[in-house]
């Protein structure tokens, strides 16, 4: 990943944008950081949030205009916080001494003429910055406008105590200083800037261009006036109403600007989002309680520290977070799309040697695209770590261990112990060819090859057959040359079966083939099923009248009209649906898709154990992965197409249970083997010796060398190679053997019995790392 | 049980000999590592028992892929 390419993966995700309140504040304070700390009831960090960002937080505080309330999101759902009236009771409380760090003493010397709001905030930013600032007041007091306001909103001794700061800051404060064109044209002579306070001066003649209300005229940016380092701001009441806090940004404006200027940089560079600004954020009200707004006993003396406490919890802490809340595993890694991407950068960029963190995590998303359908910017995880696992790939850092065992299945599908195409038995060609995909022929062998048979039946012009894996392993591994190989291939059966058009069952092989070979026109098995009529054969089990949850797999997401299909499928056969939380747009992948199973195993199961929460019900699947998925942690679940073509004792296809790797290997081979029979072929694959080892395995073992991810063809071969070769321990305490082989990477371990008739598993397990050898 | 209760539990059937504690080497994406183990001394053959492959050989392996 480029930094470019960062910075555009960064900005669509608004987690960190502002939150509105932040936003609409012309000083931009933190206003939902200050309620968290009230919310803690932490008022010294309180006052820290409004002192980092105003100057005078005793007076600003007190005065406020807080427009931040109108745009408040709590708004809607029972009323907008009142941060003004905590922020008056967060500077009432603070007793402890005013605080301001400055920074070293630069030698510019800035002249502040009048001495209003606007102009004490100029003086303050300056003077905080290191700037010598001389301030010139005409009256005989500090604070212009502000004593005009009640003695109840701004006691005397606050204006006096709070400016007294600028005395403590070095500012040199001149009083009574006729303000009158000649002093100020003495002033620009011996400062190097200057900046006006159009509150104080209004009516002053500096022979500076004025507006109908009789203001200096500024560029609304900076600040700056016609004359060259002579700045003004402030003045809002001759505008319309005396708003402080506009008046303060006023006062900061030109400050920032003479600060620019002193440093020679640009004055109006990326100054876009300085004053009220507006903000990106999503932050969802679903589910928000709209508590009203909590009104002070004594309106006169405002809130008691109790009741401050009720107002503030009712602040939401506006955040988007949606995607994350949806997401398990992004709430397991505890960031969001933005965090992530720039960790997937940093990741890339580490040294040999250092830990790179993020290996696994890049790993792990389903690739489902859900967070891309949440989000209202449409990031897409699955795009950012596919794109990094290739780069992975690419710096030689992919640990072959994320991919390799569905890579090996993968392998397996596209070789000779399942790969096939052919024509209709009797036929010469086809205008059709069956795609049932190498999932579901693993778990449903029997149903596929009726649905095959059906298909022929009501299909003219020739149903031929094509036994592949669509290449989504490949594609999710990041590995491209593999895809490509599985496509090419495909591509080449189609092309030689002449170009008939592609039927498939399941809904990945189906958006694979949409997105890579849109030529085949493929078509989903449902879709031709409601076309041409739905089999004789099919019946409801012991389902019917009873409802099924309908688990959508995320391959549908973006196919209302395969989801669709399904529902009238189910609905002919007289099973009610109860539709899920997370359907049609919004499923979740079952944690095979993105081999989520193969990288983090422990997070698949995970998901997959959360979503057999949403009901009770019996789940229905079309898409074999979810149902063997849902099926492995116990939930009760069935494939369509098991309803579609029961078996011959009819039987309850939700109580078929989990099924092992090895299982799914077999079966799919035993689907090429039928297919061959019923075209008269004879399938004459020569058979391994090891092969031949017959195992017998209690069904604990057997779950849990399925979970470790070993085959039992592995168990045969070490095996094999023990009783050949005689290298395998014996026990003292059962006569049990023990051996292992390291056929490729892995070290495969079996501790066995033998038997009568071949061999009991006692147990197995494996390791990636690789035995050297006794050490000399 | 740990490593010399194992290598009491184990014969070699090749040679029918005693497993003894003997220094292993192992390799994993670019890092070396030796550790004692039970082993026969004669025939090579060595013993990884089940705890070790699932419990910390495969925390270092997950380290190492994260390097």
């Amino acid at each position: 990943m480029e930094k470019n390419e960062l910075i555009a993966w960064e900005y669509k995700c608004i987690q960190e944008e502002s939150p509105e309140c932040t936003s609409a504040c012309p000083l931009h304070v933190d206003a939902r950081l200050l309620l968290k700390e009230i919310q803690k009831g932490d008022w010294d960090a309180a006052y820290k949030v409004l002192n980092k960002t105003m100057p005078f937080p005793g007076i600003l505080g007190r005065i406020c205009d807080h427009p931040c309330e109108e745009r408040c999101k709590r708004g809607p759902v029972g009323g907008p916080i009142a941060i003004g009236a905590l922020e008056r009771l967060c500077v009432e409380k603070h007793t402890g001494r005013k605080r301001v760090q400055l920074l070293p003493r630069k030698n510019h010397r800035i002249a502040v003429l009048g001495a209003g709001l606007a102009g004490v905030t100029a003086a303050w930013d300056l003077l905080k910055k290191g700037f010598v600032v001389s301030v010139f007041e005409s009256g005989d007091r500090l604070g212009g406008s502000l004593w005009d306001l009640s003695e109840q909103m701004l006691p005397r001794e606050v204006i006096t105590g709070e400016l007294s700061v600028l005395e403590t800051m070095m500012a040199d404060i001149r009083l009574g200083i006729q303000l009158d064109k000649a002093f100020f044209e003495q002033v620009c002579g011996e400062y190097e800037a200057v900046i006006l306070d159009r509150d104080s001066l209004h009516g002053c003649d500096f022979s500076l261009e004025l507006d109908d209300d009789g203001l200096i005229v500024i560029e609304p940016s900076t600040g700056a006036t016609g004359r060259d380092g002579v700045f003004a701001g402030g003045g809002t009441r001759f505008r319309g109403s005396f708003s402080p806090v506009m008046e303060t940004l006023e006062g900061r404006k030109p400050a920032l600007s003479i600060e620019r200027l002193m440093q020679k940089v640009g004055l109006e560079f990326g100054r876009e989002n300085e004053g009220p600004s507006s903000s990106r954020l999503y932050t969802s009200l679903e589910g928000i309680d709209p508590l009203p707004r909590i009104v002070p006993r004594d309106s006169i003396k405002g809130y008691t520290d109790e009741e401050a406490l009720m107002e503030a919890k009712r602040c939401i802490q506006c955040e988007c977070m949606e995607c994350v809340k949806k997401c398990l595993f992004m709430e397991r890694y505890k960031g969001y799309p933005k965090k992530y991407a720039r960790e997937i950068f940093n990741n890339e960029r580490i040294l040999f040697g250092s830990a790179h963190q993020y290996n696994v995590f890049t790993n792990s998303c389903s690739t489902c695209g859900l967070c891309e359908t949440i989000c209202p910017n449409d990031f897409s995880m699955a795009d950012l770590c596919l794109e990094a696992r290739r780069t992975m790939l690419d710096l030689k850092i992919m640990p072959p261990s994320f991919h390799e065992f569905a890579l090996d299945d993968m392998a397996f599908s596209n070789g000779e112990p399942f790969s096939l195409f052919r024509h209709e038995p009797g036929k010469a060609e086809s205008a059709w060819l069956y795609f049932p995909s190498c999932q579901l022929c693993g778990t449903a062998p029997v149903e596929v090859l009726s649905s095959y048979r059906y298909l022929r039946e009501t299909l003219s012009g020739g149903v031929g057959i094509l036994l592949h894996c669509c290449g989504a392993p490949a594609f999710w591994a990041g590995r491209e040359d593999l895809f490509k190989e599985a496509l090419d291939e495909i591509r080449a059966s189609w092309e030689e079966m002449g170009k008939p058009r592609i039927i498939t069952a399941c809904p990945t092989c189906l958006n694979i083939f949409q997105e890579h070979v849109p030529e085949m026109m493929p078509v989903s098995l449902w879709d031709i099923m409601l076309e041409v009529g739905i089999p004789d054969t099919a019946c409801a089990h012991g389902t019917t009248g009873n409802t099924v949850g309908v688990v959508d797999p995320c391959a549908t997401r973006h196919n209302p009209v395969q989801q669709k299909s399904i529902r009238r499928i189910l609905k002919t056969l007289g099973i009610q649906i109860e539709e899920l939380p997370l359907s049609g747009e919004m499923p979740e992948c079952c944690g095979y898709g993105g081999l989520m199973y193969n990288a983090n195993p422990a997070l698949a199961r995970d998901v997959v154990a959360r979503r057999t929460t949403a009901s009770d019900n019996d789940y229905l699947a079309y898409c074999a992965m979810c149902r063997d998925n849902f099926a492995a942690s116990g939930k009760r679940v069935s494939h369509l197409i098991e309803h579609l073509f029961p078996g011959v004792t009819g039987g309850d296809p939700a109580a078929r249970s989990w099924i092992s790797w090895s299982e799914r290997r077999a079966n799919r081979c035993r689907v090429k083997e039928w297919v061959l029979r019923d075209l008269g072929e004879r399938e004459d694959s020569q058979v391994e010796e090891y092969e031949k080892v017959k195992l017998t395995m209690p069904p604990d073992v057997l779950k849990r060398i399925d979970e470790r991810r070993i085959l039992e063809e592995d168990i045969r071969k070490v095996i094999f190679h023990a009783e050949t070769s005689g290298k395998k321990m014996r026990s003292r305490e059962n006569g049990n053997y023990l051996a292992y082989l390291q056929p490729e990477n892995v070290t495969f371990w079996v501790e066995y019995s033998p038997r009568e008739d071949g061999f009991t598993v006692l147990n197995a397990y494996c390791h990636r790392m690789k035995i050297v050898g006794i050490m000399k | 049980m740990n490593f010399s209760q194992e290598a009491a539990v184990w014969s070699c059937t090749s040679c029918g000999g005693e497993l003894g504690l003997i220094k292993v080497g192992f390799t994993y994406m670019k890092g070396n590592f030796e550790i004692d183990l039970p082993a026969c001394a004669a025939c090579g053959l060595v013993l990884v028992p089940e705890n070790l492959a699932l419990g910390k050989m495969a925390e270092v392996e997950r380290i190492l892929e994260d390097k």
